[in-house]
């Protein structure tokens, strides 16, 4: 049956999660906006406190926690032919509460890192284990490569019962606060996706060097690394999924982290689009100016049309978002879905978020309400974890019915 | 922070198999009868008897109705009616309104009407034999900024009754209509009165627009038209008004939808098969990505659009959530419509394809009031 409200099995943790922006995260919010690159050593407390709700609740966690696609026979036969609503559902309406509180303070929060998402996603039951507890940054980005993520030089190659690792990656979020590093190499240049690999890398070990950390627009409160790998040997059982090199599976192995990465940028741009039309909503209202779902917007004030406009794509974006995590949780392939939402959450989160400090002016403009720093740290979320226009590659070659050689 | 209210049931995209069943029957006779009809309908104005009269057959006019009414549906539901309206707006939105204003009128009945008034008007749209009546459910007037919360048509007491005058705009066939809902103000209120065709002070005077032209719109000139205390159709505090006009924008928007399904199906094989410079225009990224956009803003439409619907189906209030789904599928429905267009190039300004109905069709979808009703 038809029904598109947030269930109520999950409307607990939304709470809690809303709850820990107010009180956690938004006092500190400009704090660490200010003071880029000092650790938010508050974010200690509230880690110990996502990892007990976690343990009690049907969640998968209020963070960036990856969740896996598979589920066991037992749990698969326990509800054929029921509607799930489960761990992607609640994962992105808590990523998008926590950011309603600060993005940059959700993508540091220990132990729930990008690379924990690939650990879910790849790593096999034995790793898992061996990974607990552990906060792991993800390394793909080089100087020389972006969205060509198969083209990347990082090379690993097999040395006894260990891999070596070189090459130089940028943009790590939490490459300094974390304690280990999910890197992407390629096994053999010469073949392409099949050969790219992901390691996982302790950050004491000696191949790795943190170079430095970058200064950026927005989510400041987020370090980001520039990593270099230098003779950088690893444990060959430190290779997440199977070490064979298979042409045929294609890149579908390092990419299925994405599937479920992309929804969860979606819910950034929910959350943080959220609090800028909260707080505008506010303001407007003190201002006199009356929202009203009934009349047609264009006999209202200019405001109050803009501000409608605004919320309209907003909850078309967070639909959109929930359509993908559904998608997920009912074990259907959802990477059309998931870029959908993706690339809608990216644009509409810079639209609303800057449109918002234009409604506000000055105001919300200057550093007294924070606004102007929603305005910034949302254009990150239309580009990392895959741009605009590589979501739009995707949903136009899967539309179109296109190979990746005939729509370039 | 999130304003629709939480749900006790799960989050779900699936349509229960009765709404399924009827989107099977509904999206068939959308491909076989209504597309391949739709630029005569367009040409000529009208639509077809026939198409018409299989959409009675299939029970359209009474799907609104709940069976204890004699309708169709175990429950009227807001969802089932907007699953419905999508599915027939891909064949054309134009004879979709034509095939569904009558319902509308039998709705607003359902909904609203006195057992008297039910019984003296409903029979004729849910019966199986003879043909059903031509009926126009009609809030719009034509005056720039028009907002149905303030109609300039008013309504009089006199005596026991009632005196109407005022313009109401894009009534659907007024001319052949038999029976109108008109919104009018009543002391500082909006209400809804039932007028029969033959009363005195009528004038109905054809007003073929830039588009829907198979739904052929009318004006409807009320001139002292004087009519008796039962023709009241809900009560005078604007309640039933109110949920008439948001449920009129739910249905619109699930023509926008349909419409917009239409247009992106049409440009994918398009692009395609379209030659330039030695390839298909598809394999080129400023036309792709038109066609992607299309198609993610076209689901952003569907998923508000039945958010609002499963709430109005729940007995939910859906004010805000109807009132976003109208923004958005006015605003993307018609960047739909145009986009459809430009894909085509030149091929897609003449009548030769579909899309420049389609254009025409979906500027409707911001500024119509009334007419259709989930």
């Amino acid at each position: 049956m038809i029904n598109l409200e947030i269930p109520e099995k999950q409307t607990e943790l939304v709470d809690q999660a809303h709850q820990l922006a107010v009180h956690m995260l938004r006092p500190i919010s400009r704090t660490y906006d200010r003071a880029e690159h000092d650790y938010p050593h508050e974010l200690d407390t509230l880690a110990a406190l996502i990892d007990a709700i976690s343990e009690t609740g049907v969640t998968g966690g209020a963070g960036a926690s990856g969740v896996r696609r598979d589920a066991s026979p037992a749990d698969a036969a326990s509800d054929a032919g029921t509607v799930r609503n489960g761990a992607h559902l609640a994962s992105v309406l808590s990523v998008a509460e926590m950011c309603w509180g600060d993005i940059a303070l959700l993508l540091s929060m220990p132990r729930q890192g990008l690379g924990n998402s690939a650990i879910a996603s790849l790593a096999n039951e034995e790793q898992r284990e061996r990974y607990r507890g552990t906060w792991a940054a993800m390394a793909i980005t080089e100087p020389g490569v972006g969205s060509d993520s198969a083209g990347i030089t990082t090379t690993a190659v097999k040395d006894g019962d260990h891999y070596v690792i070189n090459g130089e990656k940028i943009y790590v979020t939490s490459g300094d606060r974390a304690d280990s590093v999910v890197v992407w190499a390629t096994l053999d240049r010469e073949l392409g996706r099949a050969a790219i690999k992901s390691f996982l890398v302790r950050k004491d070990n000696p191949g790795l060097t943190v170079e430095r950390l970058e200064h950026k627009l927005g989510i400041r409160a987020s370090d980001t690394a520039a990593i270099t790998f230098t003779d950088c040997r690893v444990p060959a059982e430190d290779l997440l999924g199977s070490a064979e090199i298979d042409t045929t599976a294609g890149f579908a192995g390092a990419m299925v982290t994405f599937d479920n990465t992309r929804p969860l940028v979606a819910a950034m741009a929910v959350g943080c689009a959220r609090a800028s039309l909260d707080l505008t909503r506010d303001l407007l209202e003190q201002a006199g100016v009356v929202i009203d779902y009934d009349r047609p917007a264009q006999v209202q004030s200019a405001a109050a049309a803009k501000f409608i406009q605004l919320e309209a794509d907003w909850e078309g974006t967070q639909l959109l978002m929930m359509q993908a995590a559904w998608m997920a949780d009912n074990r259907r392939p959802n990477s059309l879905e998931a870029s959908m939402a993706k690339a809608k959450a990216g644009r509409v989160g810079s639209d609303v978020t800057l449109s918002c400090v234009q409604l506000c002016g000055t105001l919300g403009y200057s550093e007294v309400e924070l606004l102007e720093k929603w305005a910034r740290d949302s254009k990150i979320l239309d580009i990392f974890e895959g741009t605009q226009q590589i979501q739009q590659l995707i949903v136009a070659r899967r539309i179109l019915g296109l190979t990746s050689a005939e729509l370039k | 922070m999130y304003p629709g209210a939480t749900s006790a049931g799960v989050f779900d995209l699936t349509p229960t198999e009765d709404e399924q069943m009827l989107m099977d029957a509904v999206t068939e006779l959308a491909a076989e009868l209504v597309r391949p009809a739709a630029a005569a309908a367009d040409a000529a104005c009208a639509a077809p008897v026939e198409v018409l009269e299989a959409a009675r057959e299939i029970g359209l006019p009474g799907l609104g109705v709940s069976d204890a009414l004699g309708g169709i549906m175990a429950e009227r539901s807001a969802m089932a009616g907007t699953l419905v309206t999508e599915a027939l707006a891909h064949g054309d939105m134009g004879i979709a309104v034509a095939a569904l204003a009558p319902g509308a009128v039998a709705t607003a009945l359902a909904l609203w009407g006195t057992e008297a008034q039910q019984q003296t008007y409903l029979p004729a749209f849910i019966g199986d034999s003879g043909k059903v009546p031509v009926a126009a459910l009609t809030l719009s007037e034509p005056s720039v900024l028009f907002d149905p919360f303030t109609p300039a048509t008013t309504a009089v007491r006199d005596g026991d009754g009632f005196v109407l005058d005022g313009v109401k705009s894009a009534v659907v066939r007024g001319a052949e209509a038999e029976l109108f809902v008109i919104g009018a103000m009543l002391d500082g209120r909006e209400a809804l009165f039932l007028v029969e065709s033959g009363t005195d002070g009528l004038e109905v005077e054809a007003d073929p627009s830039m588009g829907l032209r198979a739904a052929g719109l009318a004006r409807l000139h009320l001139t002292g038209v004087r009519i008796a205390a039962d023709a009241l159709l809900g009560d005078t505090e604007g309640v039933a008004y109110t949920e008439c006009v948001r449920l009129s924008r739910l249905a619109w928007c699930a023509l926008a939808v349909g419409t917009g399904q239409a247009v992106l199906d049409y440009v994918k094989d398009y692009v395609n098969e379209r030659q330039a410079f030695g390839e298909p225009i598809s394999h080129r990224q400023s036309v792709a990505f038109m066609v992607a956009d299309i198609a993610i803003e076209l689901q952003a439409m569907r998923l508000l659009t039945w958010k609002a619907a499963s709430r109005a189906a729940r007995g939910a209030d859906f004010a805000r959530e109807v009132g976003l789904a109208r923004q958005l599928c006015a605003e993307r429905g018609m960047r739909i419509g145009l986009d459809g267009v430009q894909l085509l190039g030149g091929h897609g300004f003449v009548k030769e394809h579909p899309v420049e109905r389609w254009y025409r069709d979906l500027r409707a979808v911001g500024l119509m009031e009334g007419a259709v009703l989930v």
